[in-house]
């Protein structure tokens, strides 16, 4: 964990609704690994007390980036950042995906919307390729397929609207692929994304008796494990226990997991 | 010559008058990589009660203009957890230690002092009987006159170690409470704590915390706890340390002129770690630029 400034080196539109920030970052990048994540400050967000987890998208070098869509106060405002601004980062944070694969698996990649994004990140550490399932409300928010293409990967898209791939939800052509595929090799689940996609692989998983590995979203607030806002039940073999998601996290094995109703969190 | 910032309180000779705030810190360890924390005037660390509790549901907190609301709802390892897991890393560091407890009963805040009592490197307890966000404990003593002075009473009783109730600031008469808390033998007070707050999702028309209220922290609270502070001072003698949105030494030194002995920096932490010792540079640069040798003549320097 650093805290490092972070100077904006190129800020890029992907698609048509989302933008990747890339940072000049060398000590935060020197420990980086996939599915961790970094704390911004967005300094021009005045009266904003806490600053705003981004899974890391790629590390090339000293550079880091970071994908996002505006949905919030913090993302419009950082859309404005040009080249040669400064950023105060905290990072890397969290415990990521396993980078080495269990022996002869299939990586298999589920993710929802810009959740592809540390998904992309664990692409480029793995050994081998295998198939992505990306899923998002319209083919707008279907990013990166063509890089992961570029890296040997099967793609298959989903959308709501039917704007692109399959309709539906990202488990549609999941649930095709897993109906019709032959039985070797074992695939290995890596997932980014909603609430509920999430809950929807840890029992597709558990029901093919396969290894999943998901990264959660919840509302943070310290980033490293002080404040105790992100906390998740996990089984643990002492029973359930509370975890922060932003230091035992974001990542967990699926079996782990407790899903509960959490209310209005997605 | 370079400005005193030393400060005594309850008998514990700080290096500044600069702590970290109960429930933004942790327990230590967790911003230990960010800075070193034995440049604190003293860390206050997370509310510790007998025996281990698991807090509210999620969402816990949220951002608002100028602060945020929380329902952590005082999470914590418990007395024994505490002890194993973090004791030892807080003993060897060179930082004053001050212990935030609560209890769901005047016994059970009694019975947390009276473990820690025997525990080495702990400097003070902190007496949370402010804590908005849980039904039994917490607020329900601090916003009533009688029960304050009986949880007071109660944990003076059980423990040499000097004690510190902190105050809720959503009372008619803080200097009422001030005295209750002095005359049951607190050696110094601290406030404020979160004030209680509410946030709707609109859409949804739901609250946004799964706790439906919780407590406002931050930048926003500021200017209430700078009126509280100045009349807890012309209440009590006893020293006070005044909390509530320092970021930066702006905030911390209108504590000190209106008769803080020393603050403690909050929600600030989680904004930017490092503001705590900003803070404590930015003491040192006043001083020097009004001529101010030593921190403690500013304390009560209110001019009238």
């Amino acid at each position: 964990m650093q805290l490092e400034t972070g100077t904006v080196v190129r800020h890029e539109t992907e698609g048509r609704n989302y933008r990747v920030l890339t940072l000049r970052l060398p000590l935060v990048c020197s420990t980086a690994n996939p599915g961790q994540f970094i704390h911004l400050r967005i300094s021009a967000l005045h009266d904003a007390v806490l600053r705003r987890p981004f899974s890391i998208y790629r590390v090339e070098g000293d550079s880091l980036s970071i994908l996002y869509k505006s949905v919030g106060r913090g993302t419009a405002v950082m859309q404005s950042l040009c080249p040669g601004a400064e950023v105060s980062v905290i990072g890397p944070l969290g415990n990521g995906f396993p980078v080495r694969l269990t022996p002869d698996a299939l990586p298999v990649f589920v993710a929802g919307g810009y959740g592809v994004a540390p998904l992309y990140f664990l692409a480029t550490r793995l050994a081998r390729p295998g198939i992505l399932f990306v899923g998002g409300a319209r083919a707008a928010d279907i990013l990166l397929t063509s890089a992961f293409e570029a890296l040997g990967w099967n793609v298959c898209v989903a959308t709501e609207d039917g704007s692109m791939g399959t309709r539906g939800w990202v488990t549609v052509p999941l649930d095709a692929w897993i109906r019709t595929r032959d039985s070797v090799p074992t695939p290995e689940i890596f997932a980014c994304g909603p609430n509920g996609m999430l809950q929807a692989l840890a029992l597709r998983a558990k029901q093919c008796g396969w290894k999943a590995w998901l990264s959660l979203d919840r509302h943070m607030g310290c980033g490293v494990g002080a404040c105790l806002a992100c906390v998740q039940r996990i089984n643990t073999q002492d029973g359930e226990i509370l975890v922060r998601v932003c230091k035992e996290g974001p990542v967990f094995e699926s079996g782990t997991i407790v899903w509960e109703d959490t209310g209005n969190e997605t | 010559m370079k400005p005193d910032l030393q400060v005594q309180i309850v008998g514990i000779r700080m290096k500044n008058p600069v702590m970290v705030a109960s429930g933004t810190f942790g327990y230590g360890p967790e911003y230990a990589e960010l800075l070193d924390v034995s440049r604190l005037g003293a860390i206050v660390v997370k509310g510790i009660s007998l025996r281990p509790w698991d807090g509210n549901r999620t969402p816990r907190l949220v951002e608002v203009p100028g602060g945020l609301i929380n329902a952590i709802g005082l999470q914590n390892p418990g007395v024994d957890g505490f002890l194993d897991k973090y004791m030892p890393f807080l003993r060897r560091h060179d930082v004053a230690v001050i212990v935030n407890i609560w209890g769901k009963s005047i016994e059970e805040y009694a019975e947390v002092a009276a473990r820690m009592d025997e525990v080495p490197g702990i400097h003070a307890l902190e007496i949370n009987i402010s804590c908005p966000n849980i039904k039994a404990g917490g607020s329900a003593f601090g916003t009533n006159l009688e029960a304050t002075g009986r949880v007071v009473a109660a944990v003076r009783k059980r423990t040499r170690i000097p004690i510190i109730p902190k105050l809720a600031p959503n009372v008619s008469d803080i200097g009422a409470f001030a005295r209750a808390c002095a005359d049951h033998g607190a050696d110094a007070i601290s406030l404020i704590n979160s004030y209680p707050a509410m946030a709707i999702d609109i859409e949804t028309r739901r609250p946004i915390l799964a706790n439906v209220t919780g407590g406002l922290s931050g930048p926003a609270i500021h200017p209430i706890a700078v009126k509280l502070v100045y009349e807890a001072a012309k209440a009590v003698k006893v020293p006070l340390v005044a909390i509530g949105g320092i970021r930066s030494a702006q905030e911390a030194i209108e504590f000190l002129i209106a008769g803080a002995t020393a603050v403690q920096v909050g929600t600030a932490n989680f904004t930017e770690p490092l503001t705590a010792l900003t803070v404590i540079a930015g003491i040192q640069e006043y001083l020097e630029r009004h001529g101010i040798p030593d921190v403690r003549e500013l304390v009560g320097s209110l001019r009238l």
